[in-house]
Order: structure tokens, then C-alpha cells, then sequence
């Protein structure tokens, strides 16, 4: 029997409305692969095994019956910044310890309506803040990739190689797999894996300045921010409230499309999530993007950028070049300024949000000498050093006689930033093609990010820019580089046309093909 | 613009977070690494630029002045760490 677990979610679907499998069948699948090896991961930090099997239970009751929802029968990871009724949720923070809700998000409310099934709460970096998912109370996740060595070993002519590959030179070459444990990207880092991993046929996952993206990059999945305010923030655990959006992470843009639209809703619960019906995203896939005009962005060329990141930009150009598109380049004349302003921005907002955290209303509760005494223990020691570091700057940068020179400052840079978009978008750019990333995965405690916050938030200096200006972008992988790690692509659209991105991404999937890890485990 | 010792020590205070002398030293580096990042902001020109307030041009949504919600005490003080009766319980505010 074929593993259930390599199905995509529209294969699966295919396969459960057919009855060729149940879902319960699928769910154990999932369970088994999650038991057997989550520990190498680490990207569960809860996993819901009854709940999980009852769902499944009543997907199959609803097969059977010929109904079921778009999602009827998933199993999906849900991030664990979503609030899910009676399961843990902690945003991976001590401060939240043996938080469980008596809610449930919109966005985990709409997939449940749609039939899904929960298979467990997925690790992050804590609140969201992190590249690495480093930061998380519960530990590092491990990216299912993994560093290659190629050797190329000559061998005499007249061998007739049956083993491995043999070049015409006659030279033969074998992959090693390196042993270092590499970091998934964060803060979705959990969600990421797990699909890489085949730990859940797809993720939920919240992107504030580049956390579904970066990590999809970093792990050959396909991630999307939609545009603020298509997917409601109620029920989740808010860090920068004007930039937190959700999105999925799914093994290929099919998926994304499916999921994205069960997640999205019009929602009177949240005064910013737009009144906007949502469009069937998986239509969009296969439309051709002849004529298209394609933005290329020159101020996306940074200094110190690898070589290979240029070179699959380049590829990804040539491609949507094949496919009749038409390459414009364009000017963002402000995006060096985006990730600065996000560090004042985003801190300052989370030390809004976070000021929460008081050990009074739920989660840790540190004793003190007096009622200030026990907010600062109980802060002290429920955050950890990165949420510390964000929550001083943020509030440093909104105390007395700084509002001016930092957050007002910020706030008008933003507006510069969405600007610069508009006016590509203006004059008739219908999306922007940029790598996802500088770099790929690095190693789990890598020396230089750790000794220097800045260098760890650079991660972020190509997907900042969208949060800035709410608009939508998808992280699609593109191709490997030369130690055999995935590398991604990103495509930013206009509000609200993440149909354009879904069509566009489809693209360049078709022409770079689909990218699994070797499995280790 | 960079902090010193002192003036991280009142902001930890102000963002009611106890720190220790080495935190607050070790803080300072960090925030000063930050805020020197951020500098670069001052070279843009934002003479008669707006400041953001929001990132999507929406009104914002109002609805009916009425009760949609409510009744669940219960469920609000389930996961403080002390209660009684429906409340919250902290340490003595007033002496």
C-alpha cells in the first residue's frame, strides 16, 4: 500500500470523496508518522490523538453520507498561536503555561466547518518572534532537510557502473548527508516541518514579517500571507496587531489555494477582516500568465546576496519569460527602510499586546512582595530573552519625549513603503517577483545570529516590505542550491489578488518541479 | 540616539520586567545594536508624509449597540492561576 501520508490534500480528497480511503485510515496515517518520529523534529508540541480519531470518525459518517465539507476528512497542524478550544495554546511561551481556551479561533472554527481534522498544536518561536524557531519555550524545531555533500570519485573507463549514476566522463558521484541539524526558518518553523516531513498534509501558520514565508522557503513548502485583513485575527494570540496575518503552508500551491480558502472568512468579530467574498482560489490554477506584466524590484539585489539566490531569480524570470509573461523592471525606492521601521513598529505593538501577560488573568503566576513585585517575577520569568528584548524596545520606542522620533517617524516610512507598491501597481504591474529569502536554511544555533540580533532579523529584509503594505505574497520553491537545500521564490500581488499569485506560483512550480527532503529518520 | 544602564533599567520597570544587573547589561548591548539599526530612518525625507494608521483603506465596521455576548464567567476566570467566586484574586493593592 502506497503511504498515505505522501498524498497532497487534493489527492487525498480525491481518494476520500472515492472511498478508496477513510479518514480514519488517512488520520492514523498521520498519527503513526507523528508518533514514530516527532522527536526528531520536534515540531508538535501537543498531539491530539482522541480528538484527531473522533473527527475522522465524523468525516467518515459524512462521506459515507455523500456530504462533507472542503476539507472533509485533512488532517491539518494547526499552529499553536491559534486558540483551540480545550487544547493547549501557549504561542510556545512559559507565560501562557497550561493556558487551554474556552474558544476556538475563526480561522480553526472555519477549517473544522469544513470538515478538517486536528492532529495536534505546532511549535514556533514564542509570540511569533523569531526566523529560527529558536526562541520557542519548547525548544528548537529540526528542519527535515538537510546539508548534501556531493563526491565525485573517477573510476576507470571500462567499469560499467550499476550503482549510482555514471557520467560520461566517467566519473561517479554520491550524495552524503551531512549530519548538522539545520533550523526550519520561524516563526511558523513547526508548521513548516511538519509538511515537509509528511507530519500533517498541511499547516496553519501566521506571517507578521515574513513567518509563513521564510520558513516555507527554507523547507521546499509553498507559503502565503494573504492580503490584511482576508483572514480574521479572532482567537489568535496577537503580537503586531496592523501586521499579523494567517495563511497556510502546504506541500504545493494546489494546496495552499484549497486551504487559504477554507481559512478566509468575512468576520464580524474582527473590525479589520474585510468584507469581501472569498474567491475559489483553486480556480485561478492553470490560467495562463500570458501578457502579464512582471515587476523586478532592483533594489531586491542586496549587497552580500549569494550568488544562487541571484541565479534563481534569474531562473524564475526566464520562466514566467517562457511562459508569455512580460518582465518590467521597477523601482521600491524605500524598501531598505521597511525592516527598520518594521523593528520599531512591530516592538512597539507587542509591547501593547504583551502587557497582558500579568499573571492575574491566565497562565504563570510568579509570587512577589507586592502586586507590582509579581508582575515583574512572573514577566521575568514566563518571557523569554527575544520577547524581553522586543517588549523593552517597543516600549522604549512609545515612552515619553521618544513617540515622535520613533513610532511617528515608523508610521510615516510605512506610508512611503506601501506607496512605492502602489505606484508599481499603478502603472500596470500586475506582480513582483523577488527571492524569499537571502540565504538558505542555516544551522540550528548558527555562531554570528546568535551574537547579534540584527543579523538574525535580515532574514526577514525580502518579505518585511509586504507586511508593511498589507498586501499579499507566496513563497513557492524554485529550485536547490549547491548543498542540495531548497530555495524559494516570492510573488507579492495587489490587495486582495492572491488569485493572481496562486495562478502566477503555479507557474513556477510547473517549470521547477516539486522538492522532498531525503528522509533520515 | 542609544540608552545606557540606567535608563534600561527604567524601561524594564516600565514594561514590568524584572531584571538583574546582568540582564540589564547584557540589554543594553542588544538594544543599542537594535536602535543603531534603526537610525538609518532619519535619512528619509517624511516632510508632509501621513503616518500610517491603516494598512487597508477600510471603514471601520460598527454594528448594533446590542448584547451578542456574555454570561460565561465561568469560562473567563477557568484559566487564572487564583480565583474565588468568579474573581480574580491578586496580591493586596490597597493597604
Amino acid at each position: 500500500m502506497t503511504d498515505l501520508t505522501r498524498l497532497t490534500i487534493a489527492e487525498a480528497r480525491e481518494k476520500l470523496r472515492g472511498k478508496e480511503i477513510s479518514a480514519s485510515e488517512l488520520t492514523d496515517a498521520y498519527l503513526g508518522a507523528i508518533d514514530a518520529s516527532n522527536q526528531a523534529f520536534n515540531a508538535y508540541v501537543a498531539v491530539t490523538h482522541d480528538k484527531a480519531r473522533e473527527m475522522a470518525k465524523a468525516s467518515d459518517a459524512k462521506l459515507g453520507r455523500g456530504e462533507g465539507g472542503a476539507l472533509e476528512g485533512i488532517p491539518l497542524g494547526i499552529k499553536d498561536l491559534f486558540g483551540t478550544e480545550g487544547v493547549h495554546t501557549q504561542a510556545c511561551s512559559h507565560v501562557l503555561d497550561g493556558f487551554k481556551p474556552h474558544y476556538e479561533s475563526t480561522v480553526t472554527a472555519n477549517l473544522w466547518a469544513d470538515g478538517a481534522v486536528m492532529l495536534g498544536k505546532l511549535n514556533m518561536d514564542e509570540f511569533a518572534m523569531g526566523s529560527s524557531n529558536e526562541t520557542s519555550y519548547y525548544g528548537p524545531v529540526v528542519n527535515p532537510w538537510r546539508r548534501s555533500r556531493v563526491d565525485t570519485a573517477v573510476i576507470p573507463t571500462t567499469h560499467q557502473g550499476d550503482g549510482g549514476f555514471v557520467s560520461p566522463g566517467g566519473a561517479s558521484k554520491t550524495r552524503t548527508l551531512d549530519n548538522a541539524q539545520l533550523v526550519p526558518g520561524g516563526s511558523s518553523g513547526g508548521s513548516a516541518t511538519a509538511v515537509s516531513a509528511w507530519l500533517c498534509a498541511g499547516a496553519t501558520a501566521t506571517d507578521t514579517g515574513g513567518s509563513i514565508r521564510q520558513p516555507a522557503a527554507f523547507t521546499g513548502t509553498v507559503g502565503i500571507k494573504p492580503t490584511y485583513g482576508r483572514v480574521s485575527r479572532w482567537g489568535v494570540v496577537a503580537f503586531a496587531s496592523s501586521l499579523d496575518q494567517a495563511g497556510p503552508i502546504a506541500r504545493d500551491v494546489r494546496d495552499s489555494a484549497i486551504m487559504l480558502k477554507s481559512m478566509a472568512s468575512a468576520d464580524p468579530k474582527d473590525t479589520t477582516s474585510a468584507d469581501l467574498p472569498v474567491p475559489d482560489y483553486e480556480a485561478a490554477i492553470g490560467r495562463p500568465v500570458r501578457g502579464m506584466k512582471i515587476g523586478i524590484p532592483k533594489e531586491y539585489r542586496v549587497d552580500g546576496m549569494p550568488e544562487e539566490i541571484e541565479a534563481l531569480w534569474q531562473k524564475g524570470i526566464a520562466w514566467l519569460k517562457d511562459a508569455g509573461a512580460e518582465i518590467v523592471d521597477i523601482s521600491l525606492p524605500h524598501t531598505k527602510y521597511a525592516l527598520p521601521a518594521y523593528y520599531i513598529v512591530a516592538p512597539a505593538e507587542a509591547s501593547s499586546n504583551l502587557a497582558r501577560y500579568d499573571g492575574v488573568r491566565y497562565g504563570l503566576r510568579v509570587p512577589g512582595k507586592d502586586i507590582t513585585d509579581m508582575y515583574e517575577q512572573t514577566r521575568a520569568a514566563g518571557f523569554g530573552r527575544e520577547v524581553k528584548r522586543r517588549v523593552m524596545i517597543g516600549t522604549y520606542v512609545l515612552s515619553a519625549g521618544y513617540y515622535d522620533a520613533y513610532y511617528l517617524r515608523a508610521q510615516k516610512v510605512r506610508t512611503l513603503i506601501k506607496r512605492d507598491f502602489e505606484n508599481a501597481f499603478a502603472a500596470g504591474i500586475d506582480v513582483i517577483l523577488t527571492p524569499a529569502t537571502p540565504s538558505a536554511a542555516f544551522g540550528i544555533a548558527d555562531q554570528d545570529m546568535n551574537a547579534d540580533p540584527v543579523k538574525m532579523y535580515l532574514n526577514d529584509i525580502f518579505t518585511v516590505t509586504v507586511n508593511m503594505a498589507g498586501l499579499p505574497g507566496i513563497a513557492v520553491p524554485a529550485g536547490l542550491d549547491a548543498r542540495g537545500l531548497p530555495l524559494g521564490l516570492q510573488l507579492i500581488g495587489r490587495p486582495f489578488d492572491e488569485e493572481t499569485l496562486f495562478q502566477t506560483a503555479y507557474v513556477i512550480e510547473q517549470a521547477a518541479g516539486r522538492f522532498e527532503p531525503e528522509k533520515w529518520w | 540616539m542609544s540608552v545606557d544602564l540606567q535608563t534600561v533599567k527604567r524601561v524594564a520597570h516600565l514594561a514590568r520586567i524584572a531584571v538583574t544587573d546582568e540582564d540589564a547589561e547584557r540589554m543594553t548591548g542588544e538594544l543599542n545594536a537594535i536602535l543603531g539599526f534603526v537610525e538609518q530612518l532619519n535619512e528619509v525625507d517624511v516632510t508632509g508624509v501621513e503616518p500610517m494608521t491603516s494598512v487597508t483603506p477600510m471603514e471601520m465596521k460598527k454594528r448594533p449597540d446590542v448584547v451578542t455576548d456574555g454570561g460565561k464567567a465561568g469560562d473567563i476566570v477557568a484559566n487564572a492561576p487564583a480565583t474565588d467566586e468568579n474573581f480574580f484574586l491578586v496580591p493586596k493593592v490597597v493597604e
